[in-house]
């Protein structure tokens, strides 16, 4: 009795694996590529960037900053380790940690510098996402689907430059009309949910029609500038050709897509 | 077999509850977290990764020391090791289940954990490690059940298992390379990325796990007939010294290349741990601690004579398994995020809600490793009184 | 077999704990819901009824993955007329009452899309 229950037993595991697994598995098995992106010598394709000109930048304006965060429903949590931000303002030694620290003058001192997701060419964000829930578009966006993020935060460790944020609570209050710290929501662009990380998306909503990113629109004084880094045309690399721009930490071959002129 | 797991002395009944009410503490904390979400914890926007990714780093470590069983008995033959095996194994099981489920807590969107299978992502590690610890568990499962059915009924294991044997072992040295490697591939984090970090991280494991495998073996002895046997014991103190003193190198050659070359993205974080930056040092008598745990450690392993007295050999293995585990859990982990890409300190310090969690998921590890262990113990029981 | 009485009181106490659920609904002649289909009359859904009725979950999972993966924003119809894909946007901008559209029949069902956690429901205007 007992060796023939052992074997129906085996019999019937071996049977529900075989009818349940293999078909459903091989039907939602998708093996994309997570880099359908543009050429890394940059010869063909689009490649998007910006250039902040922070010659321009005047001290205490966060017209950008609030441009973006607003309609993309970005929260504002008062604890900072909370924090979720896409674009924001930090000190020379921060945005550049490669640069010079010593005897910096003292414009650079006291002037804000703008930080948000490059836009690698060679994202190592994307290339440690387990699910490609984080990935690099045919136009050079680095962009997230926040339907397939697992939370993981091995993007935010990969980053280097810390643009990612996660939402490490519901960015939406109790209840559900505002975000928190007060703002309403934009009701055209989705909020996220608590459990995924987020970034700087490159206004690709806006793109889509045709619109260019909130933070260029919203400058006073023109400091931002958008457009195909791969058109040697376009405004963007007219101005790259006639003023001396620096990356961030380009020594780790990451391949930023936003030049700053300092 | 596992049914000899449920009758046992009013003792063990007592540590399984134990264990049960510290299980429903960490329940009740992780519906918390399910609910509020991942703020709960004290992670933050700098420092993203806390407590769970190192206790998961951790416990690959102590997964992975079963081979340091495994290997000389199976393929250099060491007899000693023979009655042991089974308790490497039975370890490597509840260990890999309390890797997963650190990454299970940790995960800010736990329901979709499937997408890292339907979406697979070669390039990534993550996928890498999320396979290779499922293949190493169905591997510890298999070879320990079907050693332990053969011994409890008095027959060799049968041939075709010793294939999956021999796989476990380049499973387990894979399985903590690839953790390695989630942290030594990231450009962003000048302390994590160095080619030492994968050799440092099996030199600590396979001072850790056989540590805690010594730390078993005696306990077991004390609770039941089954003697480990000493030669084993000894055999296992052997391997912990060497490993613990190529850790140590390991370190200073670390500290050396930093703190020689004067580069400040390679000292800042040493000089966080072991003296504070910019006035945070919450971490900083943490480190010293281990530090000076594991040197004691080994100058006693090293002193002739210390190590055979049972006492002596508890200490040692207690003071290097908390040792490594202050080291290459707190230390290592919080140690890459700080300082952060854009220069800033952020301390982190876990929430109690966090701290219950982590205490559940050990708490579980707990309870399969009583279960597997009573299992085993009961045969072999058996089996030494013929 | 052995405790027979025992066996059969078990299984007659799984048997009313299975039926329980119809137990509780005798009795009750209520319809599946219809819900509130458009806002202003002669407008037409990007599909029939029926179409979106049976395929409108395997839809809205296509269009996640194809706005924003893909960046393929429009969607042509069997009758070639073309829309933005956008369940905020687009299908809601007709179908502006979540609780009589949607809820009516994801209630009745017990189904519990997430879609609402990150996309705006429209506001209550009617």
């Amino acid at each position: 009795m007992e060796e023939s229950r052992r074997d129906f037993l085996k019999k019937a595991g071996m049977g529900s694996l075989i009818g349940l697994g293999v078909f459903k598995t091989l039907d939602k098995i998708g093996v994309e590529d997570a880099f359908a992106s543009s050429t890394k010598e940059g010869t063909s394709g689009t490649r998007l960037g910006l250039v902040v000109d922070a010659r321009k930048c005047k001290a205490g304006c966060t017209e950008c900053i609030n441009a973006c965060h607003a309609i993309h429903n970005v929260p504002k949590f008062e604890d900072p380790k909370d924090e979720v931000k896409w674009i924001w303002k930090d000190g020379y030694h921060n945005v550049f940690p490669s640069k010079s620290g010593q005897f910096i003058d003292d414009e650079t001192k006291e002037k804000p510098f703008m930080a948000l997701c490059n836009h690698c060419e060679d994202p190592p964000c994307v290339r440690v996402c387990p699910t490609k829930a984080t990935f690099k578009r045919e136009d050079g966006i680095v962009l997230m689907d926040f339907h397939r993020c697992i939370g993981c935060r091995f993007c935010m460790a990969a980053c280097p430059y810390g643009s990612r944020s996660f939402n490490w609570n519901n960015p939406r209050q109790k209840d559900g009309n505002k975000l928190v710290g007060g703002k309403d929501i934009d009701p055209s662009f989705p909020t996220r949910e608590r459990g995924v990380v987020e970034k700087c998306n490159l206004c690709a909503e806006r793109l889509a029609k045709n619109l260019i990113p909130a933070c260029v629109e919203a400058c006073p004084e023109g400091a931002l500038v958008f457009g195909d880094l791969n058109n040697p045309n376009s405004k963007i690399r007219q101005i790259l050709k006639s003023n001396h721009s620096i990356q961030r930490k380009p020594e780790l071959g990451t391949g930023p897509s936003v030049f700053y002129i300092v | 077999m596992l049914e000899n797991a449920l009758t046992g002395s009013r003792k063990y009944y007592n540590w399984i509850l134990c264990l049960l009410v510290i299980i429903g503490a960490g329940i009740y904390a992780y519906a918390q977290q399910l609910e509020l979400g991942l703020g709960i914890t004290g992670m933050s926007r700098d420092v993203s990764w806390g407590l769970y990714i190192a206790q998961f780093t951790f416990l690959v470590g102590v997964a992975a020391s079963a081979v340091m069983l495994v290997l000389p008995y199976y393929i250099h033959n060491y007899k000693e090791f023979g009655r042991i095996v089974i308790l490497g194994e039975f370890l490597a099981i509840a260990a890999v289940v309390m890797c997963m489920l650190f990454i299970v807590v940790d995960m800010g969107k736990p329901m979709r954990v499937a997408n890292v299978f339907l979406h697979p992502t070669p390039g990534s590690m993550l996928f890498w490690d999320a396979s290779v610890l499922s293949g190493y568990l169905v591997l510890n499962i298999l070879c320990g059940w079907v050693a332990l059915t053969a011994e409890s009924k008095n027959v060799a294991p049968p041939k075709w298992i010793k294939p999956f044997i021999y796989i476990s072992i380049p499973f387990a040295i894979s399985i903590h390379t690839v953790t390695a490697f989630l942290y030594c591939g990231l450009p962003g984090r000048h302390f994590w990325l160095t080619a030492i970090l994968a050799p440092r991280f099996l030199a600590s494991a396979f001072a850790a796990g056989p540590a805690l495998l010594i730390l078993l073996a005696i306990f077991v002895r004390k609770v039941s007939n089954f003697d480990a046997g000493d030669k084993a014991i000894q055999k296992l103190t052997t391997i912990i010294t060497y490993a613990a003193i190529i850790n140590l190198f390991f370190v200073g050659l670390e500290v050396f290349v930093a703190f020689y070359s004067n580069i400040p993205g390679h000292m800042h974080t040493f000089q966080y741990l072991f003296a504070g930056l910019e006035g945070h040092n919450s971490l900083v008598s943490l480190m010293w601690v281990s530090t000076i745990l594991g040197v004691v450690a080994i100058a006693l392993l090293l002193i002739p004579g210390m190590k055979k007295k049972e006492g002596v050999l508890i200490f040692i293995c207690i003071a290097i398994f908390i040792s490594l585990w202050i080291d290459k859990g707190i230390g290592l982990i919080l140690g890459g995020f700080v300082p952060s890409p854009m220069e800033h300190v952020t301390e982190y310090s876990p929430t109690t809600l966090e701290i219950l969690i982590v205490l559940g998921v050990y708490a579980i590890g707990l309870l399969i490793l009583t279960v597997l262990y009573k299992t085993a113990l009961v045969i072999k029981e058996r089996n030494e009184v013929k | 077999m052995y405790d027979t009485g025992k066996i059969l009181i078990g299984v007659a106490i799984f048997l009313i704990i299975a039926i329980f659920p119809f137990l509780l609904g005798v009795g009750d002649s209520s319809q599946a819901p219809h819900p509130v289909v458009l806002k202003a009359a002669g407008e037409q859904c990007i599909e029939s009824a029926a179409y979106m009725r049976a395929n409108h979950m395997q839809m809205l999972d296509q269009w996640r993955d194809d706005v924003v993966r893909n960046n393929d924003r429009t969607y042509t119809n069997t009758s070639g007329k073309t829309f933005t894909k956008s369940l905020s946007n687009t299908c809601m901008d007709c179908h502006s009452n979540k609780k009589e559209f949607c809820d009516s029949c994801h209630d009745y069902s017990s189904v519990r899309p997430y879609c609402w956690e990150c996309h705006v429901e429209p506001k209550e205007t009617n």
